[in-house]
């Protein structure tokens, strides 16, 4: 019952927009029915199209926040561990932080060129922002309490870090991880149309324009949509129930 | 002070990269060629034309999207079955980036500004739902409790109860509207724009490789960024939830 | 186990406001395996000064011996329950933590985890080894604490107001425990508590100190069979004397 009662909306909204694709007030290319954009799915998945443009779309994302993930977690944890990197390095990060990604894109794909290089370097500049803030706002949040126990219980400096440090400030840094990946997706599909790349989600959609391939573009939509969710889905909450929500430092 | 010592170094470090003649004075432009062109921009009023444009564009994105957030955050709080109907909806539609849609808006609206505030809309709209359903999921039972043993009911529970309990999810909701809507903006601008905004400054120099105009645009965005994010709605933020000492709630 | 001397220790820092003396001239002992208590109002300087003791302060005058040697810095030495309850670090069950001290003595698997499950034993609470902190009650962590703090052996307790946030029948059974635990190892134990009543129960020997400055006001001495009786006119009396010294120094 609980999936029938969640598939009821997608059924109305999407007899509501069949009955405009039938209606005929608008040209077919332009607003095609539903059949169509499923036919079209079904297609250029089994032609492979939709799968090679995913890859190429999904590759660019792991290198993109990979090099995010292990940059932002490393800067973070120093600033918050040293106090003259902090003091050197957070006005920079403020700075840089809140300037729309994408505002970068041009100019990333004017210095490291169009294609791979220049996407992934700018996903990878855009998502690091998120994971260092979160990370130092995490080892900054590690309790003082754990701290002084462990020292009392005899840890050193490498094994304070490791025993303490890090799993203290694991719900911060799986945050921002988690924003890191969001962000990453949507500058990546922009990118993605703005580069010119041969492959790719974001080229699929921006290039079927040209040929005013409108259900080709909701084809490709839908495919960002799934992938959007899966990455939600499949990427963090096993981690985060197999961890923090495991430790009750955060809540499912 | 010190947050300018790190700054200045920075400076320093793309000045030295600018001079190096490492790379194309074109792509790198030193810091007082950057600082000519942003004035000649501004003395000419061309930087502040666009400038008004992009905010034009965001703040009617964003205040189509407030205003359909709060409405249907609302009513999904208050009555399962809009709730049960939107919430598939929402958790279907919200990974998917706005930008995504760009190439069906032109499509559908043609180049210009129909097509980008959309797109602002489409981004902003989301977390001022999700954080206005929450807001009023949240509110203290107590409190209705209280007030309606106080005798509130209907319209006055709402006003004087429930809203002002949401109101740091709002508050907050309306800041991450605004980060989206920003960050929208510039790449609905470079993908949708016809010929004025920010982003499509940006986008245009780089056909003529013009860094020094990209630079100068990416500053005025960080600017304007931070102006409205820091000081128009952390101020906001700082007056009322800080205020009432309500920030953990919000956070949570 | 180990004899404890304070020898005429002192501690000021300096505030915006001038010197403040939290501690002046305090000396007094404790014999291998006694029992004392470290009463009286807030800031007398009892918690300071068991800072001291455990080495998170250095004393500016004045020095500390544990078994003859000389405090400097935290050591195994010495286990230390505080107040708090997220003292446990929460990504660690019960058992997990308790072998932490051992853990960083490089003690083998299973060893430390043999030896962990008798300090739970002990505190009662073996059945719960598996349990992560936040599934176990205020008093069951508290017993936790103090399992982690005997698993490695040391030979000084000290205990910072363990049992003040838990609600009164708790405590009770609490310092019944304690009071077995302590009979069953023997350490050396500081116990700083503001309630006279727990002090009489657990104490061989009660420090009474007044505030500003933080000073040794009396020792008094607690000549009662155990298991003691709180209801007895004996220690009704050891009450009123107690009291008696910390209601003068108010009048003072």
């Amino acid at each position: 019952m609980p999936i029938l009662r969640s598939l009821l909306p997608f059924v109305v909204v999407g007899a509501i927009w069949e009955s405009f694709a039938r209606w005929g007030g608008f040209p077919e290319r332009l607003f095609p029915s539903l059949e169509q954009v499923a036919a079209t799915f079904v297609r250029l998945s089994a032609e492979g199209i939709l799968p090679h443009h995913a890859a190429l779309t999904l590759y660019r994302l792991a290198a993109g926040f990979a090099i995010a993930a292990v940059v932002g977690v490393l800067l973070g944890i120093f600033m918050g561990r040293s106090r003259r990197a902090e003091q050197f390095l957070l006005p920079l990060v403020s700075i840089g932080a809140p300037i729309p990604g994408l505002a970068y894109a041009p100019l990333f794909l004017l210095w490291f060129g169009l294609g791979d290089s220049g996407s992934i370097v700018l996903v990878a500049f855009v998502s690091a922002f998120p994971v260092t803030l979160n990370t130092w706002t995490g080892v900054k949040a590690v309790k003082e309490i754990w701290v002084r126990s462990a020292r009392t219980m005899g840890a050193d400096e490498r094994r304070l870090f490791r025993h303490v440090i890090l799993p203290g400030a694991a719900p911060y840094i799986l945050t921002g991880l988690r924003l890191a990946l969001a962000q990453a997706w949507r500058i990546l599909v922009a990118v993605e149309m703005l580069a010119a790349v041969d492959w790719g989600l974001g080229y699929l959609i921006f290039g079927s324009r040209e040929f005013l391939n409108t259900d080709a573009m909701l084809a490709g939509i839908a495919m960002i949509a799934l992938i959007g969710v899966s990455l939600e889905k499949l990427a963090f909450e096993p981690i985060e129930r197999y961890t923090v929500v495991r430790w009750g430092m955060m809540t499912a | 002070m010190r947050a300018l010592l790190s700054i200045f170094v920075a400076l320093v470090a793309y000045e030295a990269t600018a001079r190096s003649g490492w790379f194309a004075p074109a792509l790198v432009p030193t810091l007082p060629a950057i600082g000519r062109t942003l004035w000649a921009m501004l003395g000419d009023g061309r930087m502040e034309g666009h400038a008004l444009a992009t905010l034009a564009r965001v703040f009617t994105g964003l205040g189509f999207a407030a205003a359909t957030g709060l409405v249907l955050g609302f009513l999904m709080a208050r009555y399962r079955a809009v709730e049960r109907f939107l919430s598939p909806l929402v958790s279907a539609l919200m990974p998917i980036p706005s930008l995504a849609w760009a190439p069906v808006f032109i499509l559908w609206f043609g180049l210009g500004n129909t097509a980008t505030i959309l797109i602002v809309f489409y981004a902003s709209s989301f977390p001022m739902l999700i954080n206005t359903w929450s807001g009023a999921r949240a509110v203290n039972p107590l409190w209705l409790r209280a007030a309606r043993s106080m005798g509130a009911s209907g319209p006055r529970l709402f006003w004087k109860v429930v809203v002002p309990g949401a109101s740091p999810f709002i508050i907050t909701g309306l800041r991450l509207a605004f980060q989206r809507a920003w960050i929208a903006v510039v790449g609905a601008e470079m993908l949708a724009a016809s010929a004025f905004g920010l982003g499509w400054v940006i986008f245009d120099a780089k056909e003529f490789l013009n860094a020094d105009i990209m630079l100068s645009s990416l500053a005025v965005i960080g600017a304007i960024g931070f102006v409205f994010e820091r000081l128009v709605f952390g101020s906001l933020e700082r007056l009322t939830i800080l205020r009432w000492g309500m920030l953990r709630t919000a956070r949570a | 186990m180990s004899p404890i001397e304070i020898r005429r220790v002192s501690l000021s820092y300096d505030t915006p406001a001038g010197k403040v003396e939290a501690v002046r001239e305090a000396s007094f002992g404790a014999s291998p395996s006694e029992f004392v208590c470290l009463v009286g109002p807030s800031g007398c300087g009892k918690t300071t000064l068991l800072n001291m003791i455990a080495g998170f302060l250095t004393p500016s005058q004045g020095e500390i011996l544990i078994g003859g040697r000389p405090v400097s810095g935290q050591g195994l030495d010495r286990g230390i329950v505080f107040q708090d309850f997220a003292q446990l670090f929460p990504w660690r069950t019960a058992l997990q933590n308790v072998a932490f001290g051992l853990e960083m003595k490089n003690v083998p698997r299973p060893e430390r985890e043999k030896i962990a499950l008798e300090q739970l034993r002990l505190v009662r609470l073996e059945k719960f080894a598996h349990a992560y902190p936040h599934h176990l009650s205020g008093g069951m962590q508290q017993r936790v604490a103090i399992a982690r703090a005997l698993a490695y052996n040391p030979g000084v307790l000290l205990m910072d107001e363990p049992f003040a946030a838990l609600d009164a029948m708790t405590r009770e059974e609490m310092q019944k425990l304690l009071a077995e635990v302590w009979r069953a190892t023997r350490k050396t134990v500081i116990y700083v508590t503001h309630n006279v009543a727990e002090a009489v129960y657990l104490a061989d020997r009660v420090v009474v100190m007044s505030p500003h400055p933080g000073r040794v006001k009396a020792v008094v001495p607690v000549r009662l069979a155990r298991p003691r009786d709180p209801l007895s006119v004996e220690f009704l009396e050891h009450q009123r004397e107690l009291l008696s010294h910390l209601t003068r120094q108010e009048e003072a």
